[in-house]
């Protein structure tokens, strides 16, 4: 069904739902690529307006990708919780835009089931990026594995202590240095130069001693492709959290090399392995804007909405971390700070709408229009919009990816500015072994035992 | 931190990650935000500086060579950040200059911008020069050598294609990392037509002075092209095992057991 929105003596028409939603999203370059972006500012403008007057019943109806050739399609459909929507089904996603902004943290947990992820996209289009602060700060998803993620008021890092070459001192290294800045509680996460299973099962051992000989509350992660991880598993490594790529179509994720039916078998596997005292949340997803356009899967849909299928597809592994990496993929997709900035703030509001503890890898490569100061105001947002967690790499700077994150500096300068504390497990660890005072605070001077305690790398 | 001053050093030393860097408050010391801040200008720099087509075609032709600018569809720096398929077609003008030029040849060799012209400017005269011996005693048919504007490392294969040769070797400016503005790539494709695939190419990456240098690039070169004339194949299938060889102009090694791997 074609919709239509008059304008003065203009009539816009946008042939279907996926037509209207890409031409009412924020310009980006990667819908341009696609050739799915709204071709100026005032057909942009018009199917704003028309897109906030269509029934959220109606998107649920009409799915952009249908059923029989999708099955991130089914899995959205199937999985729907028809109780949680009956609270929102009368409303248009305009409507919904303004329930939002003043619904309570329980009516947003309560209603996250019936969100499909073309719902959330629909109305992040028409919100603005204080709607998508304000909104996304309210929503409350805690998950557990050695500790606990995503408790009002804190924000977690991933320590990311990646190496060219996986050179295990290296590596132990950039460790201890992402401890001694006070960084660590979301995971400490590697992501490996090589993919052999011995390669990962050396990390996977490797993290385990550094989580053990400092008895950490935390978990680790290789950031390996799935079938990696499970032939690790099956070989009685240490696998805490299983990570995978993921996105929004079933044909890009077979270019990831997954499907469905392989994430719920390394679930299973990581759950039946009960590594985490505290709870059993066990997957780690990533995602990010225009990996289902670079790899000829996006079904004409924009890139921002297929990101939020990926949220659905995590959704349903209960993950303890979900990251969009959202500069990451170059400025083809996302071309300068400003699209940037969008992009992740869209991101971690569709996520939490959805329920999923979203984090945010703030960063960006060297061709894109994007610097530090960029990423700055990104960061300070997102700590403002209760981010879940964000990235901890050694002065920013990836020496194995190439491209630039956070750093742990900027994780004190968020807690230092807006008053957010870590994990209380690692939080409390932190002040055991005398790194940080009563206020959380880092001492001067008191990374010594930590450094010293490290017998690898002695002299 | 002063005081664990020497452990801090002990550490840098095991990694090139920015660690021990030190903190003022809850930011970093002016020095290492000036360093980032001159790294990353750069490998900015890298990306938007153009090339300097004039000076490389006379450096090409000093050499011995013929040579010829092209021109790929995207117009401008910025268009072509945006938009990579138009960095991979050749200007309509350009394709009717490279068939009036047509071989067949066995190999063309295709200079390219990318995303460092820095890298361009820096490292391919010197490949090209060391690999020219290669050539004369492997007594290959070369092309015209062909300096790219704006150009993706698919725009090879229809430059290739365009002058019928047998293979294209892309020496293009790879994405530059926050400490390697100035990092060469060269992608080797047979059979160059428009519509190849990435894991259709074999890749010698990092060919700079601090990584790869000209002189073992160009031996790279000259090892997976014999290899790929003789069993008229790159990509997956073909690995790069010219660290195993002693001498150049190596036999071309048997067909791996492996199967490919799509990229």
């Amino acid at each position: 069904m074609a919709y239509r929105h008059v304008v003065g003596p203009r009539t816009h028409a946008f042939a279907d739902l996926a037509a209207l939603m890409a031409k009412a999203t924020p310009i980006r370059s990667g819908d341009r690529l696609a050739g799915v972006a709204a071709e100026s500012a005032e057909e942009n403008a018009a199917a704003r307006w028309c897109l906030a007057e269509v029934p959220l019943a109606e998107i649920l109806a009409r799915p952009l990708i249908p059923y029989e050739r999708d099955d991130v399609t089914r899995l959205i459909l199937d999985t729907h919780d028809a109780g949680a929507f009956a609270e929102i089904r009368h409303l248009t996603v305009g409507d919904f835009r303004e329930v939002l902004l003043t619904a309570s943290s329980e009516t947003l947990a309560r209603i996250a089931p019936g969100i499909t992820p073309e719902i959330a996209a629909a109305v992040s289009k028409i919100m603005r990026n204080q709607d998508l602060i304000s909104v996304a700060r309210k929503c409350r998803v805690v998950t557990r594995f050695r500790n606990t993620i995503g408790l009002p008021g804190t924000l977690a890092v991933r320590l990311q202590p990646n190496h060219p070459t996986d050179d295990p001192k290296g590596i132990t290294a950039a460790i201890l240095d992402g401890l001694a800045l006070g960084c660590g509680d979301a995971v400490i996460g590697i992501n490996p130069a090589s993919d052999s299973v011995q390669a990962i099962g050396d990390l996977l051992q490797l993290l385990d001693a550094v989580i053990r000989r400092h008895a950490i509350p935390t978990q680790a992660c290789v950031l390996t492709h799935v079938t990696t991880t499970l032939a690790a598993m099956e070989q009685g490594l240490p696998v805490d959290l299983v990570f995978q790529s993921i996105a929004g179509t079933e044909k890009a994720n077979a270019s990831f090399g997954v499907t469905l039916s392989l994430l719920k078998e390394a679930h299973e596997a990581a759950l039946a392995l009960k590594r985490g005292p505290r709870g059993d949340n066990c997957m780690y997803f990533e995602t990010g804007q225009g990996s289902a356009l670079s790899a000829d899967a996006h079904h004409g849909i924009d890139q921002q909405t297929l990101e939020a299928r990926a949220y659905a597809v995590a959704r349903v592994f209960r993950p303890l971390l979900v990251n969009t990496v959202v500069g990451f993929i170059g400025p083809e997709y996302l071309y300068d700070g400003k699209e940037i900035i969008r992009a992740g703030l869209e991101d971690h509001f569709c996520g939490k709408l959805m329920g999923v503890p979203l984090g945010v890898d703030v960063c960006y490569t060297n061709h894109a229009e994007a610097d530090q100061d960029d990423m700055d105001t990104l960061l300070t947002l997102l700590g403002a919009a209760g981010c879940t967690y964000i990235m901890g790499v050694p002065g920013a700077d990836d020496v194995m990816l190439n491209y630039q994150s956070t750093s742990f500096h900027d994780s004190l300068y968020l807690r230092e500015v807006l008053g957010l504390k870590r994990a209380p497990e690692f939080e409390m660890w932190l002040q055991e072994i005398g790194l940080t005072d009563g206020a959380g605070a880092l001492i001067q001077g008191a990374e010594t035992p930590l450094l010293t305690a490290a017998p690898d790398l002695a002299a | 931190m002063s005081d664990n001053g020497p452990i801090w050093a002990r550490l840098a030393g095991l990694t090139p990650a920015r660690i021990g860097l030190g903190r003022a408050g809850s930011g970093m010391p002016t020095r290492e935000v000036l360093r980032f801040g001159l790294d990353h200008a750069q490998a900015r720099d890298a990306v938007h500086t153009p090339l300097d087509a004039d000076e490389l075609l006379g450096k090409i032709t000093d050499l011995g060579f013929t040579a010829l600018p092209v021109a790929s569809q995207a117009p401008d720096r910025a268009t072509y950040l945006r938009r990579p398929d138009l960095g991979r077609r050749l200007a309509a003008e350009d394709y009717a200059v490279l068939k009036d030029r047509a071989g067949p040849f066995d190999l063309a060799i295709v200079i390219a911008d990318g995303l460092s012209a820095r890298a361009v400017h820096e490292n391919a005269v010197p490949v090209l020069a060391a690999f020219k011996p290669y050539a004369e005693t492997a007594g290959w048919a070369l092309s015209p050598v062909v300096v790219a504007r704006q150009a993706r490392v698919a725009l090879g294969d229809a430059i290739g294609g365009a002058l019928d040769a047998r293979a294209v070797a892309v020496l293009i400016g790879e994405r530059p990392g926050l400490s390697s503005p100035d990092s060469l790539g060269i992608y080797l494709t047979f059979g160059p037509r428009v519509g190849r695939s990435d894991a259709e190419r074999n890749c010698i990456s990092n060919v700079r002075a601090a990584g790869l240098t000209p002189d073992r690039a160009a031996f790279k070169l000259n090892w997976l092209l014999g290899c790929a004339l003789h069993l008229g194949l790159t990509g997956v299938t073909l690995k790069d095992e010219s660290d195993r060889v002693a001498i150049a102009g190596c036999e071309a090694p048997p067909l791996p057991e492996r199967p490919g791997t799509p990229a």
